[in-house]
């Protein structure tokens, strides 16, 4: 049994790219939130690894298998989260018990694996029928998370299930027709956004209208960035990081906090280390060895390129203010365990592959 | 399309085709990115370097100070007191295990709770502080204050705490406020609430959050290059909540709680003339201040599993069968179709029957009334006139004249949590029980019974139209202008005061079922009505209610107004498990009534009983 478990090794190309990743991340942590918040996090990513690790063991064909039970039961989580969430006595309870955050994070992965498995044996690119399927399996889970109400994390877990339509192969033209349906759709959109979100979005757009709040937080962020220079000010001499004048420097803004401290050469080597890791990621995707590995690889990998876009999209003010952490290098916990959990399948389509061949 | 077969080399083409032009997108995007970047902190960056080292000011919120909440007579019902509440942030302490630990020989914190603390402090952000006690005594004030050296981390804050001036009397319509939920948080805009603010849970604190509330302010800190503070001023002051002012009399609501003495249940006064709700409580009540900052989980399951249910709000959520109160809108419905004059009568032989059946349904006097016209009917209420009136009007205008009333209707009271109800009709028969309506259940609608559902609310708005010969003010509890609305249909003005007449007899003629609340000083119109309580088993349907356990007794029902001539009061009054109206029901109602007569009208006490 120990030898059925622990015989595959995650790929050590990309384990090497995250670890360094990692190790960076913590870095510039330290710098933003102290000794106290490296700790915390060195815990959180041992057991963020431990998982990768332990998933690396699953033969691809389980998650195969289990992808409708586990697509129900995060499913039955939104509701749950739904009915029971409010109902308890005060605001505490459902914090404490992490369940609010959980049900739609764990949609990030469980979706991509229920569109992957409904594409898994016909033939593709899939016809009308099979995306009609997708297309209710997707709006249910973003439905539910949009009903919270959470409309930045709903519209990414709907992302994450289009990437998997995306990759199945459906037409230019359909593509095409989508993107210009969904830029036609924000008027009509616009109607349904709550009237804080739709001043984000003005803010956005007029940075200045809003000095106290996300314009302040966004203003500050750029010119944390810009003051950084090409070589920044250095490791903890950040004035803006440690003068408290960014906001949530350890979350949302680290990005910001590395651009200061560590500079455009910072922020170059950070991409560049992404960019390793995206590309690792596409490979394995290309050479996995059925339809369901490959949608699902290809499709946890864009999300994660989507997370790291949007965030220092976000950051720098080419984007709105969503609250999407930076992928590996934020502060928090469950995005963190989300992210290498989704890394953990990845390597384990790899790992298996390589046995079988061999 | 028939099945298509799956062509592996095919599907990796295309999936490689895509992954590519992923690669390709990926790799643009970033170069955008990172042009971006580029832009700012080359290019821009003699810009933005001056902007940082001319950084010096630091803008943070103002909270507002929430509305207070007074009576219609300027008494205060809700107010905010400064309170101390001690913090830690994780990140400046030096040994927190340890420092939490040696706190709590300065501040009492129960084992249970500092566990939970504990726990809290592994999800709060390490440079967000966290509220470790709140409401600290004036002792614990000061010896933290001679200790504060040896806790860097631990910093005591002053906060507006709300506090309820009469949190028994008002517990359910003015509410509570507890912290800020998340599901609450997301749903506002965040430049107006902070995480960790009070928001309305229950009752008026929730229904006018947003007013109560406010905007907040914003405060300038300017400091120096190595973070030290040099001055401070106040950029925008905040918006503080707007008051309210209710239409509530705060002694009469203190006299209707305490007229049900022990007995549960609900009593709401209006003013038919403009609809303003003078007094509405739901007994028992509870203690609302002790959810303010927290209550505990054994306090909570108390009250949770109290089988009195103190924190059910009756006077909007609880449903009842209206009982024989129904009857004088069923005589009005009559009188409106003239299937009955005031001068029709009818034999009442103690029970009804439809045409061809053979169920019998019975007056509540053996032997029955005798010959009765619709006065009389109303104050013996006797059933059979109103079984066969309803019989005659038949369901659908039954529901079509009883809608407009708002029985089974969202009243739209400004209190949060109204419950609907329900209104007997085919149509919901059919939605709910999928069944067809039987005419059976018609004649027992007369009486109000059977398939109703109806809030005490509902019966106050109808009861003020009806006090008020068809003036529809809607009921609200917060002083504002509202337009009146109107019935649908005209009712005649004879046909009103005839129905007035009735409901006068029930309690001041010598055949009157209430003759008992009669005041010798003005007069009182009414009307008594039982709800029928389920889940009775088999063998308890013949006992008598006096030998039932008092949870499965019949609910008491009373309605009344006064003076009969021109209303001034109308008052809706449930007594849970009081077993018949007239017995339970209506002392509350008059005692509610003689309070604000006596407190209106130079009246001599000597009338009370």
């Amino acid at each position: 049994m120990n030898k059925r478990f622990f015989t595959y090794m995650p790929d050590p190309t990309l384990m090497i790219l995250l670890l360094l990743l990692i190790s960076y991340g913590l870095v510039v942590l330290y710098s933003a939130g102290g000794i106290v918040l490296v700790e915390r996090q060195a815990v959180r990513l041992g057991l963020g690894l431990l998982a990768l690790y332990l998933i690396t063991q699953i033969r691809p064909e389980r998650f195969e298998q289990f992808s409708p039970l586990i697509y129900v039961g995060s499913v039955m989580l939104l509701i749950a989260v739904f009915f029971f969430g409010i109902s308890v006595k005060g605001a505490q309870r459902w914090l404490d018990l992490g369940i609010s955050i959980q049900p739609s994070e764990l949609c990030k992965i469980s979706l991509p694996m229920m569109v992957a498995w409904i594409f898994r044996h016909t033939a593709l690119p899939p016809n009308w029928k099979y995306l009609t399927i997708a297309a209710v399996v997707i709006g249910i889970c973003a439905g539910l998370i949009y009903k919270q109400p959470d409309l930045g994390t709903a519209i990414l877990v709907a992302a994450s299930g289009l990437f998997v339509v995306f990759l199945a192969g459906i037409s230019w033209r359909l593509i095409i027709g989508l993107l210009v349906f969904a830029a036609a759709s924000i008027p009509v959109m616009w109607q349904f956004l709550h009237e804080y979100q739709k001043q984000r979005v003005l803010m956005f757009l007029n940075p200045e209208s809003d000095p106290l709040n996300y314009g302040w937080n966004i203003i500050q962020s750029k010119i944390a960035i810009g003051s950084g220079g090409f070589w920044g000010k250095g490791w903890t001499e950040g004035s803006q990081t440690q003068l408290d004048f960014l906001p949530e420097h350890s979350t949302d803004f680290i990005l910001s906090v590395l651009s200061e401290e560590f500079g455009f050469f910072g922020v170059l080597l950070l991409f560049l280390l992404y960019a390793l890791i995206i590309l690792r990621c596409f490979f394995i995707a290309q050479q996995a060895k059925n339809t369901y590995n490959r949608l699902l690889c290809g499709a946890l990998t864009l999300i994660f390129f989507v997370y790291i876009t949007i965030n220092a999209g976000m950051i720098s003010g080419v984007l709105p203010v969503v609250g999407v952490p930076l992928p590996l290098v934020s502060y928090g916990g469950t995005s963190m365990l989300t992210l290498l959990a989704s890394f953990g399948i990845i390597t384990a389509v790899h790992s298996h592959k390589k046995l079988i061949q061999q | 399309m028939g099945r298509q077969l799956k062509q592996p080399s095919h599907e990796k083409r295309i999936f490689t085709e895509r992954i590519v032009f992923s690669i390709v997108v990926v790799l643009l995007v970033f170069a955008l990115l990172l042009s971006r970047y580029f832009y700012l902190q080359v290019i821009k960056h003699e810009s933005y370097k001056i902007q940082a080292e001319q950084n010096k000011i630091k803008i943070t919120r103002i909270a507002p100070t929430r509305g207070l909440i007074y009576d219609r007579n300027g008494t205060l019902l809700a107010e905010n007191v400064t309170t101390y509440r001690l913090e830690v942030t994780a990140e400046k302490t030096t040994n927190l295990e340890q420092e939490l630990l040696a706190i709590t020989q300065l501040v009492s914190i129960e084992d249970e709770l500092m566990a939970e603390l504990k726990e809290q402090l592994k999800f709060n952000p390490v440079f967000k502080p966290l509220v470790i006690k709140p409401k600290l005594t004036e002792q614990e004030v000061a010896r933290f204050a001679v200790n504060q050296h040896r806790f860097p981390g631990f910093a005591i804050q002053p906060y507006l705490n709300r506090r309820y001036l009469f949190p028994v009397e008002f517990s359910h319509l003015i509410g509570y406020v507890g912290k800020i939920n998340q599901a609450e948080y997301a749903a506002q805009d965040p430049s107006i609430y902070a995480k960790d603010e009070y928001f309305g849970k229950t009752g008026l604190e929730k229904y006018y959050e947003q007013q109560l509330h406010g905007e907040p302010g914003q405060l300038v800190t300017e400091i120096n290059a190595q973070g030290k503070q040099l001055t401070q001023r106040i950029q925008q002051p905040p918006n503080n909540g707007t008051h309210l002012y209710l239409t509530i009399d705060v002694a009469l609501q203190k006299a209707a709680y305490q007229a049900f003495g022990d007995e549960t249940g609900a009593a709401i006064a209006v003013n038919p003339q403009n609809g303003e709700i003078l007094a509405m409580v739901s007994k028992p009540g509870y203690d609302t201040n002790q959810f303010i900052s927290g209550i505990s989980q054994k306090n909570y399951d108390e009250l949770a599993n109290s089988p009195d249910k103190p924190l059910f709000d009756r006077s909007i959520k609880g449903g009842y069968e209206p009982g024989s109160t129904i009857k004088p809108y069923m005589a009005l419905a009559g009188l409106y179709h003239q299937l009955i004059t005031p001068e029709y009568t009818m034999y009442s032989n103690g029970y009804y029957q439809l045409p061809k059946q053979k169920r019998r349904y019975h007056d509540w006097k053996q032997g029955g009334h005798g010959q009765v016209n619709l006065v009389n009917s109303l104050a013996e209420s006797v059933n059979v006139f109103f079984y066969d009136l309803a019989y005659k009007l038949g369901i659908d205008r039954i529901h079509d004249f009883l809608a407009p009333f708002q029985f089974g209707q969202l009243t739209g009271i400004d209190v949060a949590g109204e419950k609907k109800g329900i209104l007997p009709s085919r149509q919901w028969k059919q939605a709910n029980r999928n069944m067809i309506w039987f005419p059976g259940e018609t004649v027992i609608t007369g009486i109000g019974q059977g398939y109703f559902v109806i809030t005490p609310i509902q019966m106050a708005q109808a009861l003020s139209v009806l006090a008020s010969q068809g003036k529809f003010n809607p009921l609200h509890t917060v002083k504002q202008d509202l337009s009146p609305k109107e019935l649908p249909f005209k009712i005649a003005d004879q046909d009103w005061a005839t129905v007035h007449d009735g409901m006068t007899a029930v309690i001041n003629a010598p055949n009157g079922t209430a003759r008992s609340i009669k005041s010798k000083a003005y007069l009182i119109a009414g009307k008594s009505g039982t709800s029928q309580v389920y889940g009775k088993r088999e063998e308890d349907i013949y006992k008598k209610n006096e030998e039932l356990p008092k949870h499965l007794r019949n609910h008491a029902l009373f309605i009344a107004f006064a003076p009969a001539e021109q209303p001034e009061i109308a008052v809706v009054v449930v007594a849970e498990h009081g077993v018949s109206g007239t017995r339970a029901a209506a002392p509350i109602a008059k005692s509610i009534i003689q309070s604000y007569m006596q407190a209106n009208h130079s009246l001599l006490a000597e009338d009370n009983e």
